[in-house]
């Protein structure tokens, strides 16, 4: 399957994005006016220091979370002041997530973690399919705590791609893995984008793995700091770190 | 199946022993009900059943002799559908081998067979209308003896000793609770009911075509008291002793206390019960799904809806509340049937009607079920409202704060990890409250249910320690002079005797009237004496009665009110007296006399029908053989074996309750502390595994949690006490019969006892859950993000 999207028309788009946390008296600026757009097909890098707004403007574009001013816009549908049954939708129908954390269901085998999902998604691959894509077809009735980290991460791709999403939210992928293991999930992240063309936006504070992007933005204080193209990019295999 | 249901039972399987803990709090409050609500529903059942079976009488009367025609002129009274007259009477018996004589009650048996009161055929025949020497018994008294078809015993009929043929073994519902007149504890032994035929029964006591007793059937919808009335109009002329309804025959009177308080039990135990429950297993419930936060916020992420979510959650609640459901079935049955065995050996029913009691079954479905519900609904919702990235983030550290108990607590100087537990239980009052709460019920349940020990004894030691100190009281065939206390000192081996009067009668207030007795005391009564439970012995006023409490309320008497005293034996005076004394007695329903009041009213000599006597040690024997052939004397009561009858009864019967009352207040106790305990562990393991690694041992570690649950166990024990006195309270007030009530009183040891099976039930789960936290891997433990 090759990529057929038009790589002009923009999947997200952001305005004037801010939220602030309240914690008791503190209130703290996550994101301070973030205007942004990604169009169809591309992976794009959120690059940024711990505290920088990386994961909140990913929660928020993958409707986990609501800003507290400005506007969002998946497609041509507004995600902000939208009710959460909207929200679950959206979700459900477009959205992929992968975790640092994996976030699998201990109680259920890779097989069954991603069935997870596929049984509520419109038009899913079968969990076998999805396994397969990420080089766990060998390893299908295993539970997460008899997986290693880098195959559970993997599960959690292969969960997040079998729905065929619209996008594909990484927050630091590799977070929790070692090299090696981190460039098994980056080649198989590279692979849906390449495959599937679904647009894929990945969270590190790993400048090392920017070379992988088609595009890297860079965030620092809630605030986008610098948004480049990559002329070149390489495969993950000749990343390391 | 649907992965989220495999990851619904998986989930109860990986966490099977909380769900067990849930389970079995829940269980116990349904098995409660059902156990309770069967039980009572099958005897009274059972009871409705038999009475109409074997057409029980509805109304009964006696007197001295009457015509056989005078049954006939009943049987017209307007109300009565049929009437039946007999030969009735008490007769000393010689058994071979006892060396005490018994008693018996002897009922003729119409050659035709009986019309009412039919007795059931248990075992062997009934006696042949041609052999005048055979009869049947009643079974508790063959079982008793080993009296079996074919064996012999001996009766004095009429002065003569006369053999005795057993045919049979029978069951009658006149006698389904056998006990001896006058006695308060049936004995099987010494007590039996014998049936023989109407010819011998009238050449024994010279009454051919004549009767001494009638019991009446009444038509539907008729007026009891109309026809009792009418009977005593009737039976007047002939010596008639007053008619009475069911509620004063004595075998109905004691099945229909024993009954009522079944009901009470039934309905105010098992609520009890169930709110605790409730409670547990909503807290349970509730912080088992606030741990799955995560989980749920991952179910949010890939785009699992709030209802698909909470419906999620719902069906691992109902799960485990259908699992506390059946379980609380099953065991309730169980117990139902166990209590229903327990009352066969002291209530002779031919047949048990088991009566499943479909309502108390689906109450308790549908009350476990709505506990279940809410507790679940109550966390998930609350989780399930939570954005996603929060819901999946660890919750946000809790906020300790220095207030004025942290100083006082720095100023104790208390070590860090005591602080830990200090803090821990300061920052979540709530869940600790609720920790406190569960055990403090448990404790309550058990003082509820070990205070009727107490009460018991008190009884007892009333009874037999302060009440009734002689230890044989003759009964006397007729009243004798007071010179009669003078001759049983010549008795063997007495070494004291004191004369009493007692007389059955009717008392009157106003609208009201109660059958019982009156009993006369000679003053300077040192065996036989009144008693008030709370004020020791009572001195009798030279003028009026004294009235027990539950008598007087029954009649409405205050001190000063005039009873009306109609004497149901001869010389049947009426007397009205003024009411002098109420007191206090647990089993007290007779109305007290001093002997000079007494006599003095009924312008006579004074007059002794009962001697309490004082006897040496070795006589007894020699006491017993000179009493067969003392016609004077109608019977022997030996308060020695009177005592041990009620330990036996007593123990056996409460034993059985206690042990599952105590079996249902440690399973709450450890199902609260084993929970509240998991919960600790699997939100503070990182916290206890950090503590690991700093270098603090298993056991400072284990300190922490041990220490914290040992602590509100302490707290809770007081508070349970309280509950259970308040919980006792409530349950000796709905338990007062017409035949007794219950005193109301706790020692230190109940709650001793109380505290002591509570704080060892909750060292013993909080101890298993310590198991766990030494197996907890500390690399795991540090990088679990939970």
């Amino acid at each position: 399957m090759t990529d057929t999207r038009d790589r002009t028309v923009p999947v997200f788009r952001t305005e004037g994005v801010t939220r602030v946390y309240k914690t008791g008296e503190v209130a703290v600026h996550a994101l301070r006016g973030v205007d942004l757009s990604l169009v169809e097909g591309e992976m794009v890098v959120l690059l940024g220091a711990s505290g920088s707004g990386k994961s909140t403007l990913l929660n928020i574009l993958g409707g986990l979370d609501q800003p507290t001013e400005g506007r969002v816009f998946f497609r041509e549908q507004e995600l902000t002041r939208v009710s959460d049954r909207a929200l679950t939708t959206f979700r459900r129908d477009h959205v992929g997530f992968v975790f640092q954390f994996y976030n699998l269901v201990p109680s259920l085998n890779a097989r069954e973690n991603v069935a997870l999902v596929t049984e509520i998604a419109r038009h899913p691959m079968r969990p076998e399919e999805a396994l397969e894509r990420v080089g766990l077809g060998h390893r299908l009735d295993h539970f997460p705590a008899e997986l290693s980290g880098g195959e559970q991460q993997r599960v959690a791709i292969a969960r997040a791609i079998a729905k065929r999403p619209d996008v594909l939210l990484c927050d630091e992928p590799t977070g929790a893995l070692d090299s090696a293991t981190g460039v098994q999930v980056l080649e198989a992240l590279t692979q849906v984008n390449n495959e599937l063309g679904t647009a894929t936006v990945l969270i590190t504070h790993n400048a090392s793995i920017r070379r992988i992007a088609h595009r890297v933005v860079v965030l620092a204080d809630g605030q986008v700091k610098s948004d480049e193209r990559n002329t070149t990019r390489v495969a993950p295999h000749e990343v390391s770190w | 199946m649907r992965a989220l249901d495999r990851k619904m039972l998986r989930d109860l399987r990986r966490i099977w022993a909380q769900t067990l803990a849930i389970a079995l709090v829940l269980g116990c409050g349904i098995m409660v009900l059902v156990g309770a609500h069967s039980t009572q529903l099958t005897l009274s059942g059972t009871q409705a059943a038999y009475y109409e079976r074997q057409r029980f009488g509805d109304v009964f009367a006696s007197m001295t002799r009457a015509p056989a025609s005078v049954v006939r002129a009943a049987a017209e009274i307007d109300g009565v559908a049929q009437a039946e007259g007999r030969i009735g009477f008490g007769a000393v018996l010689d058994i071979s081998g006892m060396e005490e004589p018994a008693t018996g009650r002897i009922v003729s048996l119409p050659p035709e067979g009986a019309a009412m009161n039919v007795p059931v055929l248990v075992r062997g025949r009934l006696p042949d209308p041609e052999h005048a020497g055979e009869v049947a018994i009643n079974s508790f008294f063959g079982e008793a003896n080993q009296l079996v078809p074919g064996s012999h015993f001996g009766a004095i009929l009429n002065g003569r000793l006369t053999q005795l043929t057993v045919t049979g073994w029978v069951l009658s519902p006149e006698f389904v609770y056998t006990i001896a007149p006058g006695a308060m504890m049936p004995d099987n032994r010494r007590f039996g009911v014998i049936w023989l035929n109407e010819s011998a029964a009238a050449a024994a006591m010279d009454m051919a075509g004549a009767v001494n007793e009638v019991a009446l059937r009444l038509a539907r919808g008729a007026d009891e008291r109309a026809v009792i009335a009418a009977l005593d109009a009737l039976l007047d002329p002939y010596g008639g002793t007053g008619a009475y309804g069911r509620d004063r025959q004595l075998s109905h009177a004691f099945l229909a206390g024993e009954l009522q308080q079944l009901g009470v039990m039934s309905t105010y135990m098992p609520p009890v019960f169930l709110v605790v429950s409730a409670f547990l297993v909503n807290m349970v419930l509730g912080r088992l799904i606030k741990m799955e936060r995560p989980q749920i916020g991952l179910l949010k992420a890939v785009g699992y809806g709030t209802l698909d979510i909470v419906w999620h959650y719902l069906k691992l609640a109902i799960l485990i509340g259908v699992i506390g459901i059946v379980l609380g079935w099953l065991v309730g049955w169980w117990i139902g049937s166990a209590m229903i065995a327990l009352y066969q050996t002291y209530f002779g029913f031919p047949f048990i009607l088991r009566s499943a009691a479909p309502a108390a079954l689906a109450i308790s479905a549908a009350l476990g079920l709505a506990t279940v519900v809410l507790g679940g609904l109550r966390a998930v919702w609350a989780s399930s409202q939570l954005p996603p990235a929060v819901a999946m983030s660890p919750p946000a550290p809790p906020s300790f704060s220095r207030g004025y108990v942290d100083r006082a607590i720095a100023w104790l100087r208390v070590r860090q990890t005591t602080m830990m537990i200090l803090r821990s239980i300061l920052r979540w009052p709530g869940r600790a409250a609720i920790t406190l709460f569960g055990v403090s019920a448990s404790v309550g349940v058990l003082v509820m249910s070990y205070f009727m020990f107490d009460s018991i004894d008190i009884m007892a030691a009333s009874m037999f320690e302060e009440s009734n100190r002689q230890q044989v009281t003759l009964s006397l065939s007729q009243s004798a002079p007071e010179s009669a206390v003078i001759d049983a000192l010549s008795l063997p081996g007495v070494r004291r005797a004191e004369g009493a009067f007692s007389m059955p009668a009717r008392l009157v207030h106003g609208h009201r009237t109660r059958l019982s007795a009156l009993m006369g005391h000679y003053e300077g009564a040192e065996l036989a004496r009144l008693v008030d439970d709370r004020e020791g012995p009572v001195a009798l006023p030279a003028d009026g009665v004294v009235v027990p409490q539950i008598l007087a309320e029954s009649l409405d008497l205050r001190i000063g009110d005039m009873l009306r005293i109609e004497m149901l034996a001869p010389p049947r005076e009426v007397l009205d007296l003024p009411v002098a004394r109420v007191i206090e007695q647990a089993m007290g329903q007779e109305v007290h006399i001093g002997a000079a009041a007494l006599f003095r009213a009924m312008r006579v000599a004074p007059q002794v029908n009962q001697i309490h006597l004082l006897v040496e040690a070795d006589a007894m024997p020699a006491l017993n053989q000179a009493i067969k052939t003392t016609p004077a004397v109608a019977g022997l009561a030996d308060w020695a074996d009177v005592r041990g009858q009620f330990d036996a009864t007593l123990s056996e019967n409460l034993l059985t309750m206690v042990s599952i009352y105590t079996l249902i207040g440690v399973l709450i106790a450890i199902g609260v502390v084993y929970n509240a305990a998991r919960i600790q562990l699997s939100e503070r393991s990182h916290e206890l595994a950090s503590l690991r690694v700093l270098g603090f041992t298993r056991g400072e570690v284990g300190f922490v949690l041990v220490g914290e649950m040992m602590l509100l166990t302490l707290v809770a024990i007081p508070v349970g006490w309280v509950l259970g006195y308040g919980m006792a309270s409530g349950l000796v007030s709905q338990m007062a019969t017409d035949l007794y009530s219950v005193p109301f009183i706790i020692t230190r040891r109940t709650y001793a006892y109380a505290g002591l099976v509570v704080f060892v039930a909750s060292l013993g789960a909080v101890l298993l859950v310590r198991r766990r936290l030494d197996r907890v891997d500390l690399a795991t433990a540090l990088k679990a993000r939970e």
